[in-house]
């Protein structure tokens, strides 16, 4: 019983979310999530790159335009980037990118950006589930006047 | 083009969560691909056969293997296809175990996401080029950052193998803390004994070139090839010319503390921090000095017949390239001032362990006289506080500093062995002897040099008179214990050094909570740190010992060697690259380089001059943040092209 609850409670029980990882700190800590064997929901797939900063707010708009209910940005901490300063770049980016995603319509809580360390594999876990948490409860992303909450 | 794609079971690693079969049925009808197969452990001998066996058989152009995270094994299959003949970057590898099987549960959802990262890999491999693979020289030097015992080993190991080294200590000598030490535990060797002749060893050596006195200020570069700049700080002393004479310390007006016996005696503002100090030359400490600017004193000038004296010396910076790094910067202990629950700085008779090994030292202040720091008193009752400070996470260190249960054993054994009639208490938490002979050492204690152990903690410290009134409680026997003593000595454990500290920010290694170096893999690499050709040795990585310090120095100066062996190394081949054609000059990309390895040239389009970026490649790292800046997509990351990475999220975002 509960479980259909649960269910109307929720819009979205699988939302779909891109994960963006850096090679160096995000992506060591999403690895170190498994070696600790944290579980987390398997709503998230991940893309690794070398740097944060390789991302273009281009992949992000492209994520949301093919469908993606969420994009998750993840680099090192500040101070820690593996190129010195790559994680200011896509805090300056992803900043503005933030601003204009949510003129046109797209709900903030569906684009995050965090630092993770190669350690913070606790951090990664739970930044993962409350993203998808936050994601359940808001309906399937659509574009392309096919519904959803945004356009 | 024709895809191989490739399924590892990791045993029940993967199998256990994620349906293989499924993920196998899922990818079959993808575009290109032509095999896929599951096999048990692909790492294994055989089954990189298998691939080897497809390739010529199917005639594979790009390989998918879907395993644990390329941190692993990416190398290993890229060397499969490099053995058959294609170039390593056609292999795409997929983490369905770190990031998939290990942290869920449920094979439904484990399975629908490793099939989704599969697809996603196999359209990405459509996009992926053969990348060619750079080389570069290597600059055979080692650069070996601190001159305690770690770096005198790395160096003289390194020296040894016949490459060059740089060795920079800070400080006016190299040393480091163990030639503060008076005996080690737990053979009771005289420190400085097996100490001095390694450092004499250093300053003769040919391969070796000592540079004390002076700091790194910055590096940069990568593996085989790190520029370093280091500031030499003026000695105002030429070392050549000191022959140690000694006649400019009494005629310098200026008393100040002297650091290396831990503030509890006397030097002069121009000093040799120990007899034994190499080089061995005075040096002048300017911040204390009066005659250097605004000059009003030049005694030591006067008297100086070899005339070494230099007030006019000025910082030098170097510039020298390295091959490889070996940090071995240190520790310092627990600043005793955070313990004032412990009477520090309230109570004159409470010292550290460290200011003990000097009270103790037969070359220090009080010349192997135990004297209390209060009267000058030669103490009968001595109580040694254990783990103060460490152990205490809600106050102080929370880990165990590994050697203070040691040294205060071997303290309160030399106390006795002193003074038979006298008492030595040790106030412990848990008595840690983990090492070779060491458990025996403290038995040796206990039993036959009647040293009190007591198990408890000291709750409180109050001067009492001229003695120490120690409140604490014996938790075997559930007593509360209340005592006398005439110097209590606290055992603090170890913190990263402040020079530990700033080469991790300068070299940009990562650190843990306390600061220590964090190893690349705490079993496996444990003195590899994040970048590589940087290596860690002895306590900036943690607490450890005289004996695993030398160990490891010994390790990180063969790990040195392996790099400065070879003549050339390869280096990242995802680097950036231009493309004429579409670059419009605006230069937003040599902005976002944190290299400076994008430049503005000009080029000759049609008879007109335009500029356009170029990329030097040996200095491209491979962030990829120009490509992200470039408006026109006039630059690609190779490996990470947009092309790639849009194939990618395509097949991802597919919900």
């Amino acid at each position: 019983m509960s479980k259909t609850t649960q269910e109307t409670e929720s819009q979205n029980p699988n939302p779909n979310i891109i994960l963006f990882l850096c090679r160096w700190c995000s992506g060591k800590g999403a690895d170190l999530a498994g070696t600790s064997r944290l579980q987390y929901p398997p709503n998230v797939l991940p893309i690794m790159v070398n740097c944060s900063s390789r991302i273009d707010p281009q992949h992000v708009v492209e994520a949301f335009l093919e469908g993606a209910d969420g994009v998750l940005i993840t680099g090192c901490n500040f101070g820690d980037c593996h190129y010195k300063t790559g994680n200011y770049k896509t805090f300056r980016r992803m900043s503005i990118l933030s601003k204009l995603l949510k003129q046109v319509g797209v709900s903030p809580k569906r684009f995050r950006l965090t630092w993770i360390s190669a350690t913070e594999a606790a951090k990664f876990a739970k930044t993962v589930t409350a993203m998808v948490d936050e994601l359940k409860k808001l309906p399937p992303y659509k574009i392309n006047g096919k519904g959803g909450e945004e356009l | 083009m024709k895809v191989g794609v490739y399924l590892c079971e990791c045993g029940s690693n993967i199998a256990g969560t994620v349906d293989l079969e499924k993920v196998a049925e899922s990818v079959k009808d993808l575009p290109n691909v032509e095999v896929s197969r599951i096999y048990k452990y692909k790492c294994s001998e055989p089954g990189q056969e298998l691939i080897k066996e497809d390739i010529d058989e199917f005639n594979l152009d790009r390989i998918v293997v879907a395993a644990c995270s390329p941190r692993m094994h990416e190398p290993t299959f890229r060397t499969v296809l490099e053995d058959k003949g294609l170039n390593p970057y056609l292999l795409e590898m997929v983490n369905i175990r770190e990031q998939c099987s290990w942290v869920h549960k449920d094979v439904e959802k484990g399975t629908e996401k490793a099939a989704a990262l599969v697809k996603g890999a196999v359209l990405k491999s459509a996009a992926i080029k053969p990348l060619g693979r750079k080389k570069v020289g290597v600059t055979s030097k080692a650069l070996v950052i601190g001159g305690g015992i770690a770096g005198i080993q790395a160096a003289l190991d390194i020296a040894n193998t016949g490459y060059e080294v740089v060795l920079v200590e800070k400080d006016s000598t190299i040393g480091g803390k163990m030639a503060q030490l008076d005996k080690t535990f737990p053979t009771l060797d005289c420190s400085a004994c097996i100490l001095s002749p390694k450092m004499v060893e250093v300053s003769r050596h040919p391969n070796i070139t000592l540079l004390a006195n002076s700091e790194v200020t910055e590096v940069d570069g990568f593996i085989g090839n790190f520029k370093v700049k280091i500031r030499r700080n003026p000695r105002y002393v030429i070392e050549d010319k000191c022959t140690l004479c000694d006649d400019c310390v009494p005629v310098c007006p200026v008393i100040v503390h002297h650091e290396f016996n831990e503030k509890l005696a006397p030097r002069r503002a121009i000093y040799i921090s120990y007899p034994q100090a190499i080089p061995a030359s005075y040096i002048i400490d300017p911040k204390t000095c009066l005659g250097i600017e605004p000059l009003v004193c030049s005694k030591c000038k006067d008297v100086c017949e070899p005339e070494a004296i230099d007030f006019d010396m000025q910082p030098e910076i170097m510039e020298e390239e390295f091959g490889a790094i070996v940090v071995a910067t240190g520790f310092d202990t627990y600043p005793i001032e955070n313990l004032g629950e412990y009477g520090y700085g309230s109570i004159h008779d409470v010292v550290s362990g460290l200011e003990f090994e000097r009270l103790i030292s037969a070359g220090g202040p009080t010349e192997g006289v135990i004297r209390r720091p209060s009267d000058g008193k030669v103490p009968k009752t001595i109580v040694f506080i254990h783990c103060a400070g460490s152990r205490d996470p809600a106050k102080h260190l929370p880990h165990c500093s590994r050697i203070c249960c040691m040294y205060s054993t071997k303290h309160a054994l030399m106390f006795k062995q002193l003074d038979p009639d006298a008492l030595a208490i040790n106030f412990y938490i848990d008595i840690r002897t983990g090492g070779k002979d060491y458990e025996e050492f403290y038995q040796r204690a206990a039993e036959e040099e009647n040293v009190m152990f007591i198990r408890g903690k000291v709750s409180e410290l109050i001067q009492d008179v001229d003695k120490i009134l120690v409140r604490g409680v014996n938790t075997l026997t559930a007593e509360s214990v209340e005592l006398h003593a005439d110097l209590v000595v606290l055992a603090t454990g170890m913190v990263p050094s402040e020079g530990t500290k700033e080469i991790s920010k300068i070299l940009k290694l990562s650190t843990d909570i306390i600061g220590f170096v964090r190893e690349a893999h705490p079993k496996l690499k444990p003195v590899e740190t994040a970048i590589t050709g940087v290596f860690v040795a002895g306590t900036a990585s943690g607490p450890r010992d005289i004996p695993d310090t030398v160990s490891q120095a010994g390790r990180a100066a063969v790990k040195a060697c392996n790099i400065l062996a070879q003549k050339e190394l390869e280096v990242e081949a995802t680097i950036a690259q231009v493309d004429e054609l579409l670059c419009r000059g605006c230069g937003f990309c040599v902005e976002s380089c944190p290299y400076g390895a994008i430049e503005l040239k000009a080029i000759d389009r049609y008879g007109h001059s335009y500029e356009i970026a170029s990329v030097n490649e040996a200095v491209c790292k491979g962030c990829g943040s120009c490509a992200a800046a470039c408006l026109n997509g006039a630059i690609n990351h190779l490996g990470y092209t947009d092309s790639q990475i849009l194939n990618l999220i395509q097949a991802l975002s597919e919900g």
